[in-house]
């Protein structure tokens, strides 16, 4: 039979799974200081999120999302796009925002229960963290309207997890992105698990890229443990998206190695093999060799980053921990500009009950 | 698959009856039990199958029953509710999980253009027995969309029932009446006390009524309405004011829709006062439907207006501040105490 239409999916991969190259690198690598930088961001955001799961066991945070495994899809984000792009995150996208400039401690903030940590610090056009699974995909596509029809030169991008391009968010924003050829990147963390559900379960497609074609825009699939790879795609759909108008999708195949939360056990449901299987290909030790290899890198370097880290997370759990409280009346002082006349009574009541809570609480005070 | 009314036996593996149990087993083993009993049963959601539920409500179904009777879905919630209502349309009994209230928005199009309404547009040609079990609520620290209580929207829509179980006990008995119901009823599980409290739960597969209130406590001086988690720290007040002479009457509504007013009013014709208590924000709460219902039907009996005791109109707030949200015993004794004095 002869089809009409072909469709191929191109799959980018610089390092194998051990660091070893064999294939011309992008020219942009030839610069080591990013290189550097894209190591470096890793292993603090591995740190980080070590520290978030520690202090959830603790008692310290409320359910966490662990990134373990997949810094390299939010370090590649966060490092390629520019300031004045809007990034729409997922509830796994801590580095990312991070490295756009929202203030480390808030996303432990957020996690901690207090609204005031989806404040994105610098990126002040970024979205908060998006909890509803691919809902966040038509607010980027709206976005990215905006941008089209005020004829700038900016981009969103837009994250998810694998179990999101199951909902129609995920495939209307992707259909309406070609229609209109909206600057739009979205790029899925294909981390191969939803909860329990594994990518299997999913979808019967051969790869969550060839949803693109459906769409009529460009997919490509990525090794999202090859950090290289990622932020090479990623830096090109940019490039397209600003200055050619062209949506791309972007499937960066990573792996969960963390339960899906701190709320979920996934030995549960997920073989131990698996989980070895996947360590052996995790994205910093490969860089690592790579850089070592290179002559990037050396002990000395490594041993001052990881001080270094170590000392950047304490001073965030620090600024955590001593956030200020906020004031009880700012459940309802935020839900509109102007607080309706009707709600007064309630913002009274609001105060007085949060004063009888306290009271519990410190009946010394 | 059996046709649906096909009489089926009860197999005598399931008539055990586990001692204690608390409210997430008791939704379990209502599933178990009538799984047994009919093969039309067909579970379905996230998470459901190996990982038995994110709160283990189906733990163990899928190995017992396979997959075919206990189905892991792609992530999509309106899928979920959409081939429900194919599936029941089929005969057979779907009983699908939304594995938090949270996310039954996407559902929410195919339920009340849908399932709430497949009997009544094709006039009882085709019919639409799924229940869809959402847990719900606050108070157990949980992130943003987790927490809410969203009833009165499911509550407001014609064709559906809306049922919360109060306990452990409720939850089973309930849960098998909303399966062998032949509407949709949406079954919403106040996740708060699943693990709260442990009751004995007879396991005879014996259903407790829908569309009917439980008098909890029966008492002379103010009717006290609830239903949900809510039930506990109602139960504690009720307790307390006992203990200073107060009796009140308290009232499960257990289906908040369709709603037995009967209950209600007979009640608080005998005491003349009635404070409604929910977790969900006031306005365009079922309370307030309760409060009008009360109003027109015992208004000369009434000797002080009737009162609500509410979350405040705002979102829910995450968990540092859902304290301030959530309503307490505080609230509701006060209240009470505000409606007693009332002259
Ligand atoms: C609409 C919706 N349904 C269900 C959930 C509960 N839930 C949270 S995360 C998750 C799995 C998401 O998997 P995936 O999209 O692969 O992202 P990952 O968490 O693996 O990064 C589910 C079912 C939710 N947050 N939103
Ligand atoms: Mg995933």
């Amino acid at each position: 039979m002869r089809g009409r239409h072909r469709f191929a999916i191109p799959f980018l991969q610089y390092l194998d799974t051990h660091g070893e190259v064999d294939v011309p690198l992008p020219a942009w690598t030839s610069d080591i200081e990013r290189l550097q930088k894209l190591y470096e961001q890793m292993v603090l955001a591995r740190t980080l999120d070590q520290k978030a799961v520690a202090l959830q066991r603790t008692g310290q945070l409320g359910t966490y999302p662990s990134t373990l495994g997949q810094e390299a899809v939010g370090v590649a984000i966060g490092l390629a796009m520019q300031a004045d792009d809007v990034l729409v995150p997922y509830y796994r996208d801590a580095i990312a925002q991070i490295l756009r400039g929202m203030p480390p401690e808030n996303i432990l903030l957020f996690w901690g229960g207090e609204e005031r940590g989806s404040d994105p610090g610098g990126a002040s056009q970024d979205f908060p963290p998006c909890v509803p699974v691919a809902t966040q995909l038509s607010h980027a596509a709206g976005v990215a309207t905006a941008m089209k029809l005020r004829n700038e030169s900016r981009v969103t991008l837009v994250t998810c997890g694998d179990g999101a391009t199951s909902k129609g968010d995920f495939m209307e924003s992707l259909n309406l992105a070609g229609v209109w050829q909206l600057p739009l990147v979205v790029v899925i963390n294909n981390n191969q698990w939803a909860i329990s559900v594994p990518l299997k379960q999913q979808t019967a497609a051969q790869s969550l890229a060839q949803k693109a074609i459906a769409a009529g825009i460009d997919g490509t699939q990525v090794d999202g443990n090859d950090v290289i790879a990622v932020y090479d795609a990623v830096k090109t759909a940019l490039d397209k998206a600003r200055k050619l108008r062209q949506p791309s999708l972007i499937e960066a195949v990573s792996y969960r190695l963390s339960d899906h939360t701190t709320a979920d056990d996934a030995s549960r449901y997920r073989d131990q093999k698996e989980l070895n299987v996947h360590w052996a290909e995790e994205p910093i030790g490969r860089f690592q060799h790579f850089l070592h290899t290179r002559g990037y890198w050396d002990e000395a370097r490594e041993k001052a980053l990881q001080a270094h880290c170590r000392e950047t997370v304490d001073a965030v759990v620090a600024a955590y921990l001593a956030a200020e409280a906020e004031n009880p009346e700012a459940i309802i002082d935020y839900l509109y500009a102007f607080l309706p006349a009707a709600l007064e009574e309630q913002r009274e009541a609001i105060g007085r009950k949060a004063e009888v809570l306290n009271g519990q609480e410190n009946p010394g005070a | 698959m059996n046709k649906p009314g096909l009489e089926l036996s009860v197999p005598d593996t399931e008539s055990v009856t586990i001692a204690e149990g608390t409210l997430v087993e008791a939704v379990t083993l209502a599933l178990r039990y009538e799984m047994a009993r009919d093969d039309c049963v067909v579970i379905l959601g996230e998470d459901v199958g190996v990982n038995g539920g994110v709160f283990r409500a189906t733990e163990g179904l899928q190995k017992q029953f396979g997959s075919n009777r206990v189905l892991d879905t792609p992530l999509a919630e309106g899928l979920i509710a959409g081939i429900s209502i194919g599936m029941a349309a089929q005969g057979l009994k779907p009983v699908a999980e939304i594995q938090f209230m949270g996310f039954i928005f996407p559902a929410l199009e195919q339920i009340a253009c849908h399932a709430a309404r497949l009997r009544n547009r094709t006039r009882g040609r085709l019919s639409c027995p799924l229940v869809i079990r959402a847990p719900f609520g606050g108070g157990i620290r949980a992130p943003e969309h987790h927490s809410e209580s969203t009833e009165a929207l499911l509550a407001h829509l014609p064709g559906l029932r809306v049922v919360v179980p109060s306990s452990a006990y409720k939850a089973y008995g309930l849960l098998l009446a909303a399966i062998r119901d032949p509407d949709p009823v949406i079954f919403l599980e106040p996740k708060r006390i699943y693990r709260a409290q442990r009751q004995r739960i007879p396991n005879d597969g014996q259903a407790l009524p829908l569309d009917t209130c439980f008098t909890l406590r029966e008492g002379t001086d103010l009717t006290l309405v609830s239903w949900g988690a809510m039930i506990s720290e109602c139960t504690q007040v009720a307790n307390d004011l006992a203990t200073r002479g107060i009796s009140i009457e308290l009232i499960d509504v257990a289906t908040i829709k369709p709603l037995d007013m009967e209950t209600i009013v007979t009640s608080v014709k005998k005491t003349g006062r009635c404070v409604i208590v929910h977790e969900a924000p006031r306005a365009g709460g079922v309370g307030a439907d309760i409060a009008a219902q009360v109003n027109e039907q015992a208004f000369l009996e009434l000797q002080a207006p009737v009162a609500r005791v509410t979350g405040f109109d705002t979102i829910m707030p995450y968990a540092r501040k859902e304290d301030i949200y959530m309503p307490n015993t505080i609230d509701i004794q006060s209240q009470i105490e505000k409606t007693l004095n009332f002259s």
